[in-house]
């Protein structure tokens, strides 16, 4: 796209800053769409899985009910409690959705098409996740008020002791590919079980950490049975109890974005991102955005799915869980693939790979010139 | 250029910005607050740098976790505010001292790096690296191989500390403290073993 402004009679910069800006607001526009969608997918599985209809009203098969909503949110009174920090309530929610909006940067969506393509990319979403925890504190400090606090304390504690596990389980994938580029951990799983399947989570050395990672990323989105900042028996609505209108639907939205957001990590990390499930030529006839899509949505509807199942954790259970159950297990499944792969000589292969074609042979990106947005042009 | 140098001053008013009102603002959170914007933006200079795995390291480990400390401990303290100041007089002489100590070092520093052939040891040799080598890849060749006694070190330290840590709080449960729970008997515990459904007749009650 930045060739394409080029072509207007811009200068290289200047092109590639209004081709980066435009795949952003494109990027971001989609993700808005996705998530109210996917908040429509998530109260009609919920609802069939209740036995009863879920949103029914709002357009054919009330596909529009979250736009009815986010209009209805648009049009409410921003209450601000008079005891409330004023500055720091109403920076809370905006913090929230832009980290959840900016770790799309980084997330490939078929091969080249993403905002970024960086060679700290799976760095970046640990760096940005982990400001995500900033967003909840300072909304439970600001409320000035118990149960918002409670809950922020939950959250972040939650958030920090999970965050710790998933960092383990990264560094599995990215000794098996080689490359904290996403684009790259995609390619190098084409093929990667018996030359047949694009997964790295058919790996029995993998398949447990991807187990974790799900299990993680759960917890990290603070979605059931992990969702105790929201416990409404007990803290009313958690950290959100002060928030209204569009400062709520703020929140609201993040934590959505976030959850899609793990989803397609998931993908890439484990599933083989937009590759088909099988390395077979026929199915690369479809577009790899839909396989992106269609395995991203499916774990969508795992969350969903588990929502509608099973119970609320304790919280000491909950801390059991991140810090003596998943993080001693994720440190030693680290030791152990690593030692694997050295006594395989997969390292040797990798740099020997390397040296020959560059990190990244399919993409095609070119790393001095940052690539912008290829599919909206 | 001219977008790097937009980015540069950008981030780099904002850093200076926000390390004065760290010191500025009344409210201690806000201070913390006001740190971690400065935390931020200098990883945005980093980046601008070309260290990009730097700065992503600093996000991680002094926005993602440390400063998260920082904010709980000031979150929990109860602070008063008065009392705080009133040693101001006081303690202005060490706080004035320190100040010239650390403007001093930094003046040597810029003067020393202005005058050019700052060569501490050896210039490394082994780590030159290929122009298309990631930040990664250099740092860890360093790391792991010239450093490696160094880093080897630095981690048995912080093992060491985190050991004291753990041993300086805690504390051995009491002989007469209260059960403690045992987490596998509260997982292999079923519905029937806890529950019991009775059907009793209108107008009478039930004995367990």
């Amino acid at each position: 796209m930045t060739a394409f402004f080029q072509s207007l009679g811009l200068p290289y910069e200047w092109a590639w800053t209004v081709a980066t800006l435009t795949g952003i607001i494109v990027i971001s526009l989609l993700v808005m769409f996705a998530v109210a969608m996917v908040i429509y997918v998530d109260r009609k599985v919920l609802g069939a899985i209740m036995m009863r209809r879920g949103p029914n009203v709002v357009g054919p098969f009330g596909l529009l009910q979250s736009f009815a909503d986010g209009l209805k949110v648009f049009l409410q009174e921003t209450i601000i409690p008079s005891a409330a920090n004023k500055g720091i309530f109403l920076i809370a929610p905006i913090i929230t959705f832009t980290v959840a909006l900016a770790a799309w940067a980084v997330i490939p969506f078929d091969a080249g098409v993403v905002i970024s393509d960086i060679n700290v990319g799976l760095l970046y979403i640990l760096a940005i996740s982990s400001m995500g925890v900033y967003g909840v504190v300072m909304s439970g400090w600001a409320s000035n008020s118990k149960y918002p606090f409670f809950s922020a304390m939950r959250a972040s504690a939650q958030m920090i002791s999970y965050e710790v596990s998933i960092g383990f389980v990264l560094v599995c994938v990215v000794l098996f590919a080689g490359t904290f580029n996403l684009s790259g951990i995609v390619n190098a799983q084409q093929g990667f079980g018996l030359g047949l399947i694009n997964a790295y989570a058919i790996h029995p050395l993998l398949f447990p950490m991807w187990v974790v990672f799900f299990i993680s990323a759960l917890a990290e989105t603070a979605r059931a049975p992990f969702d105790l900042t929201e416990a409404e028996s007990e803290l009313v609505a958690g950290y959100q109890t002060e928030y209204s209108s569009m400062s709520f639907a703020l929140f609201w939205l993040g934590e959505y974005a976030n959850i899609l957001l793990m989803c397609s990590l998931n993908t890439l990390l484990f599933w083989g991102g937009w590759l088909p499930p099988l390395d077979i030529p026929v199915l690369y006839m479809v577009p790899g955005i839909i396989w992106f899509l269609l395995k991203t949505f499916m774990f969508f509807f795992m969350f969903s799915w588990i929502w509608a199942t099973v119970p609320r954790y304790r919280y000491d259970q909950l801390m059991r869980l991140g810090w003596k159950v998943f993080l001693p297990m994720s440190l030693l499944f680290v030791a152990v693939t690593s030692g694997y792969l050295m006594a395989t000589g997969h390292f040797d292969r990798v740099d020997t790979a390397g040296a020959a074609a560059g990190p990244t042979t399919i993409v095609q990106t070119n790393s001095a010139q940052p690539t912008a947005v290829k599919a909206t042009s | 250029m001219l977008i790097q140098a937009i980015a540069f001053y950008f981030f780099a008013a904002i850093v200076v910005a926000s390390a004065v009102m760290v010191i500025w603002s009344r409210n201690p959170v806000h201070s913390v607050l006001w740190l971690i914007l400065a935390f931020f933006n200098a990883a945005g200079l980093m980046v601008l740098l070309g260290a990009e795995f730097i700065a992503m390291l600093l996000v991680i480990v002094y926005v993602g976790a440390v400063a998260v400390l920082f904010l709980f401990v000031v979150m929990m303290l109860d602070i008063d505010f008065a009392a705080m100041r009133a040693g101001f007089s006081r303690n202005a002489p060490l706080g004035l001292l320190i100040a010239a100590v650390l403007l001093a070092e930094l003046l040597l520093a810029v003067g020393a790096y202005s005058a050019g052939g700052l060569t501490l040891g050896k210039a490394a040799g082994d780590a030159v690296q290929a122009a298309d080598t990631s930040n990664i890849e250099a740092l860890g060749a360093l790391l792991y191989g010239r450093y490696i006694i160094l880093f080897e070190i630095a981690g048995i330290i912080l093992l060491v500390a985190m050991i004291g840590a753990i041993v300086l709080t805690f504390q051995p449960p009491k002989p007469g403290a209260r059960a403690r729970q045992d987490v596998g008997k509260q997982i292999r515990r079923r519905p029937e073993e806890a529950t019991v459904m009775k059907n009793p007749e209108i107008g009478q009650g039930i004995e367990l």
